[in-house]
């Protein structure tokens, strides 16, 4: 043939390609508008989940004070004596002196009740701790009864009729008064974090929590982190490889998927029976979490390992060395950052963990911080769902309050994670 | 000549390199190995190969790609032990001592004979810090100041020192590739051995960077015995004084290196030499 030419492989008219372009053009607009949609879900969701928790929480963060001038008479307190004083009287003699008129034994009862009732014990222990005011008059910040700071944020309306209003009118205008006076104010509430928990919303904190918290977790740090790292460099530098091995490596991943109510049960069974450890300690707590942040471990740790590259252990066999210092040498530290940032994120989804936790008794009622491993403790999720189990008002709020402070522990965390790795990121 | 005028050229390089054959007969044999076979899993490797290796010479193995050179070379210090599923057969002697032997401590004998792989690998640390680990590891060292001139002495030896001395200190990974090479030789001359594996040294540099390191092999010869696996013939021609023809995991042919390019007695030598096969 004399004229051949090629014809382009294309289609063979103008309309049908214009249709296949513009077939192709829908077919990308759509798969980038389903990614779009997608995230907007997940960052909605997420979104709606922070509103409610910061709308909820966020007036738990300010605590309502009182300020009150407690007139140190000798008549209550013994100067000799301080800690046998009657400090009640103390109390309700400073709270009637400050809202005028004449009040019934009754009236005068509910008037000291606007105060927290441990009043007397702060008291107490201000004087303690500075004897010279005894014959004076000692001025303090008391912190609200719950029922009134919930009135002070608005969250008991005045509008409801008095007969299911929380406070009656009489106990509204004593608190008026108190405000216009200009003795009321609502400082940030440092007690939701330094005090312990207590029947008493408006002094109840999540130190014990954070301290039992961070007990359970240096429990599994200390068991897990070795133990995973020392499993992860066998299983992938030394373990023939045979059926045994894979056997093992099925059930580690498996491991990774159990729910963790399982550990609490294992927990329960064997570290509380069998072994007699005490109930809701913080090592107890320990053990189980390790239990649960092993397989993680083992399996991040591996990963690490397997992502050194081969020369350089061919490099480090070359010139002599055994088996153990390739590792010790060589390997580790080069797995080291990957290691970390995988142990820092296990670390916190264990921090996270609730139900191993309420199984092996973390979920007691406890009122001070635990001394030591071995003392009963909560931690920060168990505290969580005690209190948004109470009835009191006050609970309501600090319960969304306390998954914030726990979700601006698991946040810090993450960024530690994250800044490490791009910290010590390598590059062979 | 004639056969092979246009395949490969002898430089005045090569033919200070070459040896004559009586003299490569009276040189003492550092290494034998006696019908060396390998297995990797059920798939045999190499054939029963027997070879003798000079005394303070150059031995290069060629051969087309996957006929077992490197192989046989990983043999030599044992390298094969680290990968699962291989057996080595047969005996190989390092001074009359069988390195296969049980009793023998593997980490002594790979400090006994040092290894250059084919793409650079330094360890990620300083450039003293990969020259230093040898010999600390090893022992070699009493002091830091014995160390530093271990150090440098072995960067001297690899043509090095001028170029790092001010910057010892910077990872090893920041030099160029030829840099990297010699540094890696450096690192196995450090803890003295007697004898330097080379794994395709210069395959992954570029040809002044390979030009430099055939002329360190021909200043290292005269301390070290080396053995270099090369893909390339014009490099085995230059630099080696026995030459050992490699094909499908058997020994063709080895000999004089000379002998080898001039006047192969085998075929199949022949017709690797010519670009015929591999």
């Amino acid at each position: 043939m004399s004229e051949a030419t090629i014809t382009a492989r294309t289609a063979s008219s103008l309309p049908d390609r214009v249709r296949l372009r513009n077939r192709r053009n829908a077919a990308d607009f759509r798969l980038r508008a389903y990614g779009i949609a997608a995230i907007s879900t997940a960052v909605g969701l997420l979104g709606i989940l922070l509103f409610t928790l910061v709308l909820g929480g966020y007036s738990a963060f300010v605590q309502t004070h009182i300020r009150v001038d407690f007139p140190i008479a000798a008549e209550n307190v013994d100067p000799a004596n301080p800690a046998e004083g009657n400090w009640r009287a103390v109390v309700s003699d400073a709270m009637t002196t400050l809202l005028p008129g004449t009040h019934s034994p009754a009236e005068t009862r509910e008037i000291a009740k606007i105060l927290t009732s441990n009043t007397q014990f702060f008291v107490r222990n201000a004087v303690i701790a500075n004897p010279s005011v005894i014959g004076g008059t000692l001025t303090l910040d008391v912190p609200a009864a719950d029922i009134f700071d919930q009135l002070n944020k608005g969250n008991i309306s005045r509008e409801t009729p008095e007969a299911s209003r929380r406070v009656d009118d009489q106990q509204i205008a004593w608190f008026d008064t108190l405000v216009e006076q200009g003795r009321v104010s609502t400082p940030f509430n440092w007690g939701l974090f330094f005090n312990a928990d207590s029947r008493f919303p408006e002094i109840a904190g999540l130190s014990g929590a954070i301290t039992g918290s961070f007990y359970a977790l240096l429990v599994c740090f200390l068991v897990s982190f070795p133990v995973g790292i020392a499993a992860a460099v066998y299983l992938e530098e030394f373990a023939p490889k045979n059926r045994w091995t894979d056997l093992i490596e099925v059930n580690i991943n498996n491991l990774a998927a159990v729910p963790s109510i399982v550990f609490g049960l294992l927990g329960l069974a064997v570290f509380l029976q069998i072994f007699g450890l005490p109930r809701s300690a913080p090592l107890v707590g320990g053990l189980v979490l390790a239990l649960m942040t092993l397989p993680t471990i083992i399996i991040v740790t591996r990963n690490a390992l397997k992502a050194v590259p081969p020369s350089i252990r061919e490099a480090a066999y070359g010139m002599g060395a055994s088996p153990q210092q390739v590792i010790w040498h060589h390997v580790l530290p080069l797995s080291l950052p990957g290691i970390l940032t995988g142990t820092i994120i296990g670390l916190a989804q264990a921090l996270g963990e609730t139900a191993p936790l309420l199984l092996i008794g973390m979920n007691a009622f406890i009122t001070s911080p635990p001394g030591g491993l071995m003392e009963a403790s909560t931690a920060l999720p168990t505290q969580i769902y005690i209190w948004a189990d109470s009835p009191e008002r006050g609970f309501v709020s600090r319960t969304s309050a306390g998954i914030l402070v726990l979700l601006g522990f698991l946040l810090v965390m993450n960024a530690i994670a994250i800044f490490l790795r791009q910290r010590l990121e390598r590059r062979w | 000549m004639d056969m092979v005028a246009g395949k490969v050229k002898m430089t005045q390089q090569s033919v200070n390199a070459a040896m004559n054959p009586t003299d490569m007969l009276e040189r003492p044999i550092r290494l034998t190995a006696r019908d060396v076979t390998v297995h990797y899993g059920a798939k045999q490797a190499l054939h029963g190969i027997s070879i003798d290796i000079p005394d303070r010479a150059v031995t290069s193995f060629i051969g087309p790609s996957g006929c077992g050179k490197s192989t046989f070379l990983r043999c030599i210090n044992r390298m094969n032990d680290t990968i699962e599923g291989a057996r080595v057969g047969g005996t190989i002697k390092l001074d009359g001592e069988d390195i296969y032997d049980p009793a023998l401590d593997v980490v002594e004998l790979r400090a006994r004979i040092g290894m250059v792989f084919q793409k650079p690998n330094p360890f990620p640390k300083s450039i003293y810090e990969n020259v230093a680990y040898g010999p600390r590891i090893h022992g070699l060292a009493r002091s830091r100041a014995d160390l530093d001139e271990i150090v440098v002495s072995s960067l001297r030896k690899a043509g090095l020192f001028e170029e790092v001395k001010d910057r010892l200190n910077e990872p090893g990974t920041g030099l160029s590739g030829g840099q990297q090479q010699r540094l890696c030789i450096a690192r196995a001359i450090a803890v003295g051995p007697e004898v330097i594996l080379m794994d395709e040294p210069c395959s992954a540099l570029d040809p002044i960077a390979t030009a430099i390191i055939e002329e360190l092999i021909d200043e290292l010869r005269e301390n070290y015995t080396i053995v270099i696996v090369t893909h390339s013939m014009q490099q085995a021609a230059r630099v080696s004084q026995k030459t050992a023809f490699f094909h499908l995991g058997n020994l063709i042919e080895e000999g004089v290196t000379e002998d080898i390019f001039t006047n192969p007695a085998n075929k199949q030598t022949q017709d690797y030499i010519m670009g015929r096969i591999g």
